[in-house]
C-alpha cells in the first residue's frame, strides 16, 4: 500500500476545491474552539464555587456533638441487655463541646502522612453591643498562621492584615457585613458579651469578606488564645480540629478511622458539602452536551461536503479505478480528505479555543461578593484539549466514513459508459 | 521488450463463451457466446452498430465488468471469479486504457497524470517513474505540455496524454473507446499513426472499439460484431 501516494492524491483533490475544504475545516474549528472555550469556562467558574466554599472547608472535621448518649444504661445491664427496651424522652446528658484530650489528637493527626496540616479552632458564641442593641454572632478562634497556610484565610481578609489578630493583642477581624452594622472602622474597638455575661473590648484590626453575605454578617475571627480568654477557658481547649489532607479524596475513610480512633465526631467535607459536587457534575454533563452537538453538526458539514465532492469527482473516481485502484485505494483517499480537514480544522480549533480561553480570563470581573476573583475564572486544563482534539478526528472520521465507501464502490464502467 | 518474431503467436487475450445479460428492466441479451484470442502484437479493431455489444464486451475484457459468465484469460491467467482488489492491481499492471472521453485528472498536471499509475504499481521510484513518463510524452510529441494543468490543454493533446498515461507501465495490451470518437480529423489521424507506430514499432498489443469504417479499415484485424454475437473475426 503506497501510503504517500494516497495521501499526495487526497491532499490534490483537498487544494482543488480549497473553498469547500476551507468551509468544512472552519466548521470544525469553530465547533473545536468553542467546546475547548465553554469546558475551559465551565469549568473555571466550576472550581472558584468550589473553591468559595471548599478551600475555606476542612476535609475533616473533629468535635463533638451535643446528642443523647446511645448507649442508654439500661442497654448495658445484663439483665435487660438482650430485651427491646423502650425509653421515652431521651434528652443529651452534660456533654462538653470541647474536645478531649486535644493536644495528643492534635499531635497524632498532624503525623499521619496522609495530613498535610490540621489546625485548631473555638467556636465562641458572642453578642455584639452596638448602643442598646444586642447582635448575635459568632467568634471564630483560630491559628492565624496555619488557618492562612491551609485554608487561604488572608486572602479573604481584604483590609487590614490577618495576621495582626495574633501580634495584636485583644484584637479581632470582623466580617464586613457585621462591621457595617456596627459602623465599626479599623482601630476601632467593639463591645463583646459571651454567653456567660462577660463583656469584653475588643479592637477592630481587618474586615473579613467571604463571598457569602450571611456568613459575613455573623462571623467574626480572633486568635485562638484572645477567644479562650474570651471565654474564660485554658490554652488546651478547643472545639474543632480542622485537618487538610493531601488528597481530597480520601475524606471519608480518614474521618471514619478518626471517629473510631480519637471517639470523637468526625465529618468529611463529601458529606458536608455533597450538592456543590452535584452542582459542578451537572454543568460539565451541560457543557460537554452543548460541545459535543457542537461537533456532530460540523461533523454533518463535512460529511455533506464530502458527498459533494464525490458526485462531482465520479469522473476522477472512475478513472483512479480504470487505472488499477482498487475500492480500497478510493476509500482511503476520501478518508484521508475526512480526516485532514478534522486534524488541521481541530489544531486550529484547538489554537483558537486557547485564544478565547485567554480573552475571556482577561476581561475584568469584579464582584463585590468575590474578594479574591479579578478576572473571569479559566480552566486550562490539558484534559479539555485532548477530547476536543481526539474529538475532532472521532467525529471526522465518522462523517467520512459513508461518503469514502459510497466512492470505494463507484463502478467505473457506468461513468465510463454513461457520459 | 521481447523479442518480435518468437511472440507473434503468444496469446495475450482469450475470451470463451461470454454471455451477458442485462435485466432491468426486461432481460436483454447484449452479448452470446463471445469467443476469440488476440495474439501479442495483433492490432485490432472491433466494429459493429450501436448498441450491438462492441463497447459492453471492451469492458468485460477490461477487466472492469464482472457481470458475465464464461471465461476470460489475460495472459494465460483466468481472470473470471478474482476479488476486486486483484482486479485492479491486473488492470492497473497489465492494461493501458483510452476512453472517447478523455478522463485526465484535472486536479493534475499533465506529467503527474501519467504518473499516476505508475506510482500505484509501485514497481519505479519516483524519479524514475517521472523519467519513464517524459520518454513517453516525448515519444508522443507532447513533453513540452508537462508541467500544465491537465484542462489547460487541447482535446487531441488530451487524448495522446491518454495514451502516455495508458503505456506507462508497459502493458501487455492497450483497449480504447472509440479513443477517436470526440476528436477531429486531423486529431484522429495523429491519435490513429500513434497507434500504428506503437504496433509497429514496439509491437504493442491494441483492441480498439470504434464505428470509424476509415480507422477499422488500417487495423490488422477488424472484429465485426451484430447482435451481441462476432460476425466476423
Amino acid at each position: 500500500m503506497n501510503f504517500r501516494l494516497i495521501f499526495s492524491i487526497a491532499k490534490s483533490l483537498l487544494l482543488a476545491r480549497w473553498r469547500q475544504t476551507l468551509v468544512a475545516a472552519v466548521g470544525v474549528t469553530f465547533s473545536i474552539a468553542m467546546f475547548v472555550t465553554l469546558l475551559g469556562f465551565m469549568n473555571g467558574l466550576n472550581d472558584m464555587l468550589d473553591s468559595l466554599i471548599l478551600n475555606r472547608t476542612p476535609h475533616v472535621r473533629l468535635y463533638n456533638e451535643i446528642k443523647p448518649s446511645e448507649n442508654q444504661p439500661v442497654n448495658e445491664v445484663d439483665q435487660y441487655k438482650n430485651s427491646y427496651n423502650f425509653i421515652s424522652s431521651v434528652k443529651a446528658g452534660i456533654t462538653r463541646q470541647e474536645i478531649y484530650n486535644s493536644g495528643p489528637i492534635l499531635q497524632t493527626v498532624k503525623a499521619d502522612e496522609r495530613v498535610l496540616g490540621a489546625t485548631p479552632k473555638l467556636l465562641a458564641q458572642v453578642f455584639y453591643n452596638e448602643g442598646t442593641i444586642d447582635i448575635t454572632g459568632v467568634i471564630n478562634g483560630i491559628d492565624v498562621e496555619e488557618e492562612s497556610r491551609l485554608f487561604n484565610f488572608q486572602e479573604y481578609v481584604t483590609s487590614g492584615d490577618a495576621i495582626d489578630a495574633k501580634n495584636v493583642a485583644n484584637s479581632i477581624i470582623l466580617g464586613k457585613g457585621l462591621a457595617e452594622i456596627l459602623v465599626a472602622d479599623i482601630g476601632d474597638v467593639v463591645q463583646v458579651t459571651t454567653a456567660q455575661g462577660e463583656r469584653f473590648p475588643l479592637k477592630v484590626v481587618g474586615y473579613f469578606q467571604s463571598g457569602i453575605q450571611e456568613i459575613d454578617k455573623v462571623q467574626s475571627y480572633a486568635s485562638i488564645a484572645t477567644t479562650q480568654k474570651l471565654l474564660g477557658k485554658p490554652a488546651n481547649y478547643m472545639t474543632d480540629i480542622q485537618v487538610k489532607l493531601h488528597d481530597l479524596e480520601q475524606a471519608p475513610v480518614v474521618a471514619r478511622e478518626y471517629a473510631q480512633l480519637f471517639k470523637v465526631d468526625a465529618e468529611d467535607i463529601q458529606t458536608a458539602n455533597a450538592q456543590f459536587e452535584t452542582g459542578s457534575n451537572v454543568r460539565s454533563l451541560i457543557s460537554y452536551a452543548v460541545g459535543v452537538t457542537l461537533l456532530i453538526v460540523a461533523g454533518f458539514g463535512i460529511f455533506n461536503i464530502l458527498n459533494m465532492m464525490i458526485y462531482e469527482k465520479m469522473d476522477s473516481i472512475a478513472i483512479l479505478k480504470a487505472t488499477g485502484f482498487s475500492g480500497r485505494d478510493v476509500n482511503l483517499v476520501f478518508l484521508v480528505i475526512a480526516m485532514s480537514i478534522g486534524f488541521f480544522g481541530g489544531m486550529m480549533g484547538l489554537l483558537f479555543g486557547f485564544i478565547f480561553s485567554a480573552i475571556i480570563d482577561s476581561i475584568p470581573f469584579n464582584t463585590s461578593a468575590l474578594p479574591t476573583i479579578e478576572t473571569y475564572p479559566v480552566n486550562y486544563d490539558l484534559i479539555y484539549y485532548f477530547i476536543g482534539g481526539s474529538f475532532s478526528l472521532i467525529t471526522t472520521y465518522f462523517a467520512g466514513f459513508f461518503p469514502a465507501r459510497k466512492a470505494s464502490k463507484v463502478d467505473p464502467v457506468e461513468i465510463i459508459r454513461g457520459k | 521488450m521481447k523479442g518480435r518474431d518468437e511472440n507473434m503467436q503468444e496469446v495475450i487475450l482469450e475470451a470463451r463463451h461470454v454471455n451477458k445479460a442485462f435485466h432491468d428492466p426486461v432481460t436483454v441479451q447484449v452479448l452470446r457466446d463471445i469467443t476469440f484470442t488476440i495474439n501479442k502484437g495483433e492490432f485490432v479493431s472491433v466494429i459493429g452498430k450501436s448498441g450491438c455489444g462492441k463497447s459492453t464486451l471492451l469492458y468485460i475484457l477490461s477487466t472492469m465488468d464482472t457481470d458475465y459468465t464464461g471465461e476470460l484469460y489475460i495472459d494465460n491467467e483466468l481472470m473470471s471469479g478474482r476479488p476486486d482488489p486483484e482486479l485492479a492491481r491486473i488492470r492497473n499492471e497489465k492494461i493501458g486504457f483510452v476512453f472517447q472521453f478523455h478522463y485526465l485528472l484535472n486536479e493534475f498536471t499533465v506529467l503527474r497524470n501519467v504518473m499516476l499509475p505508475g506510482l500505484k504499481l509501485g514497481r519505479y521510484s519516483e524519479q524514475e517513474v517521472e523519467h519513464r513518463a517524459m520518454e513517453r510524452l516525448k515519444m508522443l510529441g507532447i513533453d513540452q505540455l508537462a508541467k500544465q494543468s491537465a484542462y489547460r490543454i487541447s482535446g487531441g493533446e488530451k487524448q495522446r496524454v491518454a495514451i502516455a498515461r495508458a503505456l506507462i507501465n508497459d502493458p501487455h495490451i492497450i483497449m480504447g473507446d472509440e479513443p477517436t470518437g470526440n476528436l477531429d480529423k486531423r486529431n484522429s489521424d495523429i491519435v490513429f499513426n500513434i497507434f500504428k507506430e506503437l504496433t509497429e514499432e514496439h509491437n504493442q498489443t491494441l483492441l480498439i472499439v470504434t464505428h470509424d469504417p476509415e480507422f477499422a479499415e488500417n487495423t490488422h484485424r477488424i472484429i465485426e460484431m451484430e447482435d451481441g454475437r462476432i460476425i466476423r473475426s
